[in-house]
């Protein structure tokens, strides 16, 4: 991997930690590919991570990941965050009223590529495909963005992909009639608590991963 | 520090005017550990006082300042008075005309990607003055704004302004930490508002 260090004002020079890759492998377009991401800021090795860090990855085997090293920095936030998450997307088994697994993963990919984390949407699209087994519709929202596949899909992705994409945007622009129409599809309060909050981590999920680094191809 | 902002048990329950029991209340206890998680983020990012021991994170006022423009940016929200409350009145007074000029909707910006470029959508991209701020937190609100508003234009550039104007390496993560998280605490909110309403 080649690297240059580059300065504020875009000259290459006096800023040592900032990382750039002129020689990488970007991808091009919104993909359901397994993505790699490298980081700008160089993370700490798995080897300099203290235990405080560690209790911050909650999963040790994060340590593999430079984008988990990285916010390992500020261990408490990534420790209160990675459990939010897991709370809010990895609760299958006790979906109960809520949203089923599949749609909030559909949430999430909506999120992406509303603020274009090419790398957040490959993950969740990826997810929701295979939850689902509906890649074609995934691959329509990838392909051709929010407004397109919420016109062509049945109702209820349609009323997750429009209520998504409203909870995205600045200003948030979710209203009644967003919770009127997933009502009429079937959700539940729970249901609709679900994709709140799944859309809505992933406002903060792509801005971390679009600030912080960015997205490589898989090894061909 | 307010009496509000970390005060136990749950700053989203204050602001949205939940009580134990009531649907909201409900919604929010049907997924308990994101609903901890996201009071324990705020504690995360607030408790810590400055000059704490080995601490390498931005400074109260700085995080307080970040947190109002960064709210103030989405437009009406409960938790901006919750922010701006702690702030020395002559910072907010300068974060709240700097929210004026620099509100705008999002996201918009240029692609990377070159497959892509059709879906760019051009904009003024604001950058905070230095003069009434000093140089690191003028540095923290353009940053703030390039993640509210444009996060597709994120760069290598903009973490090196970063580190230009005094940001340590620990010091950026939890200021994308702050921006971030909160992009999501004003959706939470105002999407649970909505649901309320929607019942009432």
């Amino acid at each position: 991997m080649s690297t240059a260090h580059v300065a504020g004002d875009g000259s290459l020079a006096t800023a040592p930690e900032v990382t750039t890759y002129p020689e990488l492998d970007r991808p091009e377009h919104f993909t359901r590919a397994n993505l790699g991401w490298v980081p700008w800021l160089e993370p700490p090795t798995a080897e300099e991570l203290t235990e405080e860090q560690y209790v911050g990855l909650v999963d040790r085997r994060r340590d593999s990941s430079p984008y988990f090293r990285l916010l390992a920095l500020d261990p408490a936030v990534l420790a209160a965050r990675t459990k939010a998450d897991i709370d809010i997307f990895h609760t299958s088994s006790r979906d109960g009223d809520g949203l089923p697994r599949p749609e909030r993963e559909l949430a999430a990919a909506v999120a992406s590529r509303v603020n274009g984390c090419v790398f957040c949407a490959s993950v969740h699209a990826r997810f929701s495909a295979q939850l689902s087994h509906r890649e074609a519709d995934i691959d329509l929202l990838l392909a051709e963005g929010v407004e397109s596949a919420a016109g062509a899909l049945d109702p209820r992705w349609s009323a997750i992909l429009n209520a998504a994409e409203a909870l995205t945007v600045t200003p948030p622009r979710f209203g009644t009639e967003h919770v009127a129409s997933l009502r009429s599809v079937g959700l539940s309060d729970e249901a609709i608590g679900d994709l709140v909050s799944s859309a809505g981590f992933f406002s903060w999920a792509n801005r971390l991963m679009l600030s912080l680094g960015e997205p490589e191809n898989p090894a061909s | 520090m307010s009496a509000t902002l970390l005060t136990p048990p749950d700053l989203l329950d204050d602001v949205l005017g939940v009580s134990e029991g009531d649907a909201i209340d409900a919604v929010r206890r049907s997924r308990p550990a994101a609903r901890e998680n996201t009071q324990a983020t705020l504690t995360a990012l607030f408790a810590l006082e400055d000059g704490a021991d080995g601490a390498d994170v931005p400074t109260l006022a700085e995080r307080l300042a970040v947190a109002t423009f960064v709210v103030g940016l989405h437009g009406e929200s409960p938790l901006l008075a919750v922010y701006a409350a702690d702030l020395d009145p002559e910072v907010r007074d300068v974060v709240t005309g700097l929210v004026a000029q620099a509100v705008r909707p999002g996201p918009f910006g240029v692609y990377r990607e070159p497959g892509l470029a059709e879906e760019s959508v051009e904009g003024p991209r604001w950058a905070a003055p230095t003069d009434a701020l000093g140089p690191r937190l003028a540095a923290a609100l353009t940053h703030a704004a390039l993640l509210v508003q444009r996060p597709r234009e994120s760069s290598p550039q903009a973490l090196a302004a970063l580190l230009a104007a005094g940001w340590s390496r620990t010091e950026i993560v939890t200021l994308s930490q702050l921006v971030a998280f909160l992009t999501y605490q004003v959706r939470v909110v105002a999407g649970l508002a909505v649901l309320k309403e929607s019942r009432s």
